[in-house]
């Protein structure tokens, strides 16, 4: 990753001496540190006992080792009236994630092939306005949409959920996908066209194959959007409500005993899907949001 | 009625009519070459034929069908595109096939079909490679082997060779050619290249701003173009147009023009039609080669004609060595052997072969003699 992303550094413009090279390479440490911090503070207070952090530093190390936080955090802890942990919340969260990024994703793929190789009289206009969704604030929309989840009987349900964020992340895909497959020569449809492949096949066989760095681009943002989003769980939630949601009302607690460690514990833990998804694909994501900007 | 017929066919994008009332009949086996500058309308009368756009007037059938609306898969023709569009994720055996497996023919004949074409080609040992793996010479041969494999009626090139480098595109226009003759295919071949034009047809179709200028076997383009664009699109370095007044002497018609210093000169005419042009300007059209040294005029003309003139410039290009001079004010460019004594700025005796001189109405661009 580093040698493709940054490979600017042996032959850049600016030529340095040794002592400025270690300077700039200590203030990179420095701030990588820095940066870091927030985590170091996360992951050492969740495998302390509770007494360890009301009593002393925030950043030392355990004196104690236990993982009851994460096991509290995660099965028993008081969420809202029930101590159920975060595992109903987070299932419920995957069971949202995981079929509106992949819808979403799809019919951005679909949208965007239209836009590009199928294209009708207006199709930049429809195109301007599904970008323009991208600039529409989630506020402005919980209304009408809690009325329209009402209208459809998906109110408070995981379908609704998935709607809601299917319908606003498919702005963004289009986006994407448009972009991308502007740059896929229009002969190679012609081509398949004159071979006989219709226009799902098309997709399907020729121009799928090739999407894999945008399809990464569009599941990342898709994934840690739609994951982190705390308004539209919390509105159009209901019962099963997102781990967000979930891990707000276990933190603002406002009865009993502050068990930071709990805290921290359910944070990291809602936190890691977006973290294993990052790590997973990350790479993949520089190299698909440069595939669409930059050719060759 | 022909193999492939393009009758009175127009395309219009909106109010803008960009073919007009194009009528061309393709015999079976006919190498037909569309030749034009870019914007003339070649490439979207291809297009018309495969049926990647709609045909806004007039009929193209294929074997005696109407194919207009048909989709391009039930037309029964194979297209070679400019940038070979090869599917980048499939394998060059996968690449061939595909037409195959789309129709529905069963995997045997897919692939006994492929061995053939494939060993017709010489690219038996590329057949696993992807398309990103070849040179651009494979690609080329791939994107006609793909176009092979479904031994369709007629076959359509779009600038195949514009995208190789300048060695490797006479090879394969030469491998084209031989291919042609061995297979005996219908073609139709789009190219801005007027040698490719000359060398692969059996006819050209000469084409300008939407209109066919010109059709008929590549010797009669040559030699008898019908109006001044044909003339000097044509042939390279271009036919030399050349300002003249017809004056009679002797009871024959001959050009009068005027070499470097303004002095006149008179150029005995072949061309009898022209005796009623007396005392009118025409526009004298002579090929380079049709000018030369005398030693390496033609033989068998009867109408070599001599004329003293300055030397401008000499460009030698190793075979021949081109010479130019003004005439009437225009440059003028022969063709002759290389090593023709001759120096800029010393006069020469030229020798013009007169049987080959065509001449233009400058009105109306169009030929009027021979």
């Amino acid at each position: 990753m580093a040698s493709s992303v940054s490979g600017a550094t042996q032959d850049s413009a600016v030529s340095t001496g040794n002592v400025t090279r270690v300077f700039i390479y200590l203030v990179l440490i420095l701030f990588a540190l820095f940066y870091l911090l927030p985590l170091y503070v996360m992951a050492v207070n969740s495998v302390k006992p509770l007494a360890e952090i009301t009593g002393g530093n925030m950043m030392a190390l355990p004196r104690d080792w236990t993982l009851e936080p994460w096991g509290a955090a995660w099965s028993t802890a008081q969420i809202g009236v029930s101590p159920t942990g975060l595992k109903p919340y987070f299932l419920n969260s995957i069971l949202m994630v995981v079929p509106a990024v992949a819808i979403s994703t799809v019919v951005g793929a679909l949208n965007g092939y239209i836009l590009t190789k199928w294209r009708f009289r207006g199709d930049t206009w429809v195109f301007g306005l599904m970008l323009f969704s991208c600039f529409i604030p989630f506020q402005i929309v919980l209304i009408p949409m809690a009325r329209v989840l009402g209208l459809l009987g998906l109110a408070g349900s995981v379908p609704g959920l998935i709607l809601v964020h299917v319908v606003y992340g498919i702005g963004f895909t289009t986006l994407y996908f448009r972009n991308y497959y502007a740059a896929f020569p229009t002969e190679l449809i012609r081509a398949a066209q004159i071979d006989g492949a219709g226009f799902f096949r098309i997709f399907w066989r020729i121009l799928l194959p090739v999407s894999g760095p945008i399809a990464v681009v569009s599941v990342i943002w898709q994934f840690t959007n739609i994951w982190n989003d705390f308004l539209f769980g919390v509105s159009f939630g209901g019962t099963s409500q997102p781990v967000t949601a979930a891990l707000n009302n276990l933190v603002q607690s406002s009865t009993g005993v502050k068990e930071y460690n709990v805290h921290f514990a359910g944070a990291i833990l809602a936190a890691l899907p977006t973290l294993f998804v990052y790590i997973v694909a990350g790479r993949y994501f520089v190299r698909g949001l440069m595939a669409g900007s930059v050719k060759g | 009625m022909g193999f492939l017929d393009i009758s009175n066919v127009t395309k219009s994008y909106g109010s803008v009519e960009v073919l007009h009332r194009v009528d061309i009949s393709v015999e079976e086996g006919e190498f037909l070459v569309l030749v034009g500058p870019s914007g003339c309308g070649k490439s979207t009368l291809l297009n018309m034929i495969a049926g990647l756009e709609g045909i806004t007037g007039g009929e193209i059938s294929i074997k005696g069908r109407v194919v207009n609306g048909v989709h391009p898969s039930k037309r029964n023709i194979a297209m070679v595109f400019q940038s070979y569009a090869l599917y980048p994720n499939m394998t060059v055996g996968q690449n061939m096939t595909f037409g195959l497996e789309m129709h529905g023919v069963p995997k045997p004949e897919r692939d006994k079909a492929l061995a053939e074409v494939a060993k017709l080609l010489q690219i038996d040992h590329l057949l696993d490679r992807k398309p990103g793996q070849l040179s651009g010479g494979q690609r080329q041969r791939v994107a006609m082997g793909r176009a092979l494999v479904r031994d369709p009626d007629v076959f359509l090139f779009d600038e195949p060779l514009s995208n190789l480098d300048a060695k490797l595109r006479v090879d394969m226009r030469t491998e084209i050619k031989k291919l042609h003759q061995k297979l005996r295919t219908t073609i139709v071949y789009v190219t801005h290249d007027q040698i490719e034009a000359m060398t692969l047809s059996t006819r050209i179709a000469v084409m300008n701003k939407g209109h066919v200028q010109q059709l008929g076997k590549p010797k009669e383009i040559y030699d008898s173009p019908a109006n001044l664009f044909v003339a000097t699109f044509m042939g390279s370095p271009a036919m030399n147009i050349v300002p003249a007044k017809v004056v009679m002497e002797g009871g024959r018609p001959q050009a009068q023009v005027t070499d470097a210093e303004g002095r006149p000169i008179l150029l005995a005419l072949e061309q009898g039609n022209l005796a009623g042009w007396e005392g009118r300007d025409i526009l004298l059209g002579i090929r380079p080669e049709a000018i030369t040294d005398p030693e390496g005029a033609d033989r068998n003309s009867h109408a070599i004609r001599s004329l003293s003139n300055l030397v401008t410039v000499t460009e030698p290009a190793g075979a021949d060595t081109f010479v130019t001079m003004s005439l009437s004010g225009r440059d003028v460019i022969a063709r002759m052997r290389a090593d023709a004594a001759v120096h800029p700025g010393q006069r020469f005796d030229f020798a013009v072969n007169m049987e080959k001189a065509v001449a233009f109405d400058p009105a109306t661009e169009e030929r009027i003699a021979p």
